[in-house]
């Protein structure tokens, strides 16, 4: 009678919890977002470093023209990585049988996406008054921001990612100059480290 | 245990009814598919059950146009929420016992 009881409560938690997170997440997914934002970062460096050396220290100035490419990287690559999620995690989910656009996605991208937006759209109008070291800073913050925020519909390890990027953000604007290496820290080699973790234990 | 078992409810002896309170009670709303999907069971099967809780007034019932196509999303009644409660502390305390 007992462990008709037991076997009722380890049920109901399950299905609990299948019905609010979505645990479809690829690991992988993460691993490759990280990489593509190596590679991105990587050509805007040469981009933004051709003509000063980053240990200088002088204000970096950026023309036009370089301004477009920085875009049309950023733009690339947020385009690979976001095609990149959506295919591994689809793969995930295909081989568990179920739908990678249900009720519990659903939720998490919602929930993902305010603070995403939100700071998506800070950073552009900043970018065009020309605050253009405060884009660092600020887009590992609101990630962060988003992680956390869409942590309760997923993993319970996104929150410490969140937690890490908002960390790391807030360090990158006491060091302006080198924010790039601190989006390269958060966006590629925590990003691909906690893929790797996700990866192992789902 | 006369007195504990008195809190368990009918209602909930079956595993689908269970189930269907148990999602209910932390999502504010789901449709019909999403339930079947969750529990795993078939259409005829969820229909009744959700018919069974429905009569208890444990849970309403919103019907809606998507695409044309019929769309109802179920959702727990207050009253169905403290009798779900009620009967996973009666559980509870059994199995601490």
């Amino acid at each position: 009678m007992d462990n008709k009881h037991i076997e009722d409560l380890k049920e109901i938690k399950e299905i609990m919890n299948r019905s609010t997170r979505f645990i479809s997440l690829s690991g992988i997914s993460g691993i490759s977002t990280g990489i593509m934002a190596l590679i991105g970062s990587i050509l805007a460096y040469f981009i933004i470093f051709k003509h000063q050396n980053i240990l200088d220290y002088n204000p970096v100035e950026i023309s036009n023209k370089d301004l477009f490419y920085l875009l049309l990287i950023a733009f690339c690559t947020l385009l690979c990585s976001i095609v990149c999620a959506i295919y591994f995690t689809n793969r995930k989910t295909k081989k568990e049988n179920r739908k990678i656009w249900d009720s519990q996605s659903k939720r998490l991208i919602t929930n993902l996406s305010i603070p995403l937006i939100t700071g998506g759209v800070l950073c552009l109008m900043l970018l065009f008054k020309g605050f253009i070291g405060f884009l660092a800073p600020l887009t590992l913050i609101f990630y962060g921001l988003a992680l956390v925020n869409g942590s309760k519909y997923t993993f319970k390890e996104i929150k410490t990612l969140g937690l890490i990027e908002i960390a790391l953000g807030l360090v990158a604007f006491q060091f302006i100059a080198f924010g790039l290496f601190f989006w390269m820290l958060g966006f590629g080699i925590t990003q691909i480290s906690y893929g790797l973790i996700v990866q192992a234990k789902y | 245990m006369k007195e504990l078992l008195k809190n368990f409810d009918k209602a909930f002896e079956n595993r689908t009814r269970l189930g269907i309170m148990s999602v209910l009670t932390i999502n504010e709303y789901l449709d019909f598919n999403s339930l079947k999907e969750l529990l795993g069971v078939t259409d005829g099967n969820l229909a009744s059950h959700l018919k069974y809780l429905e009569k208890q007034k444990y849970l309403t019932y919103e019907k809606k146009f998507l695409n044309r196509k019929p769309n109802t999303n179920y959702s727990a009644t207050n009253k169905g929420i403290k009798a779900f409660e009620k009967h996973i502390t009666a559980i509870e305390q059994l199995v601490n016992k």
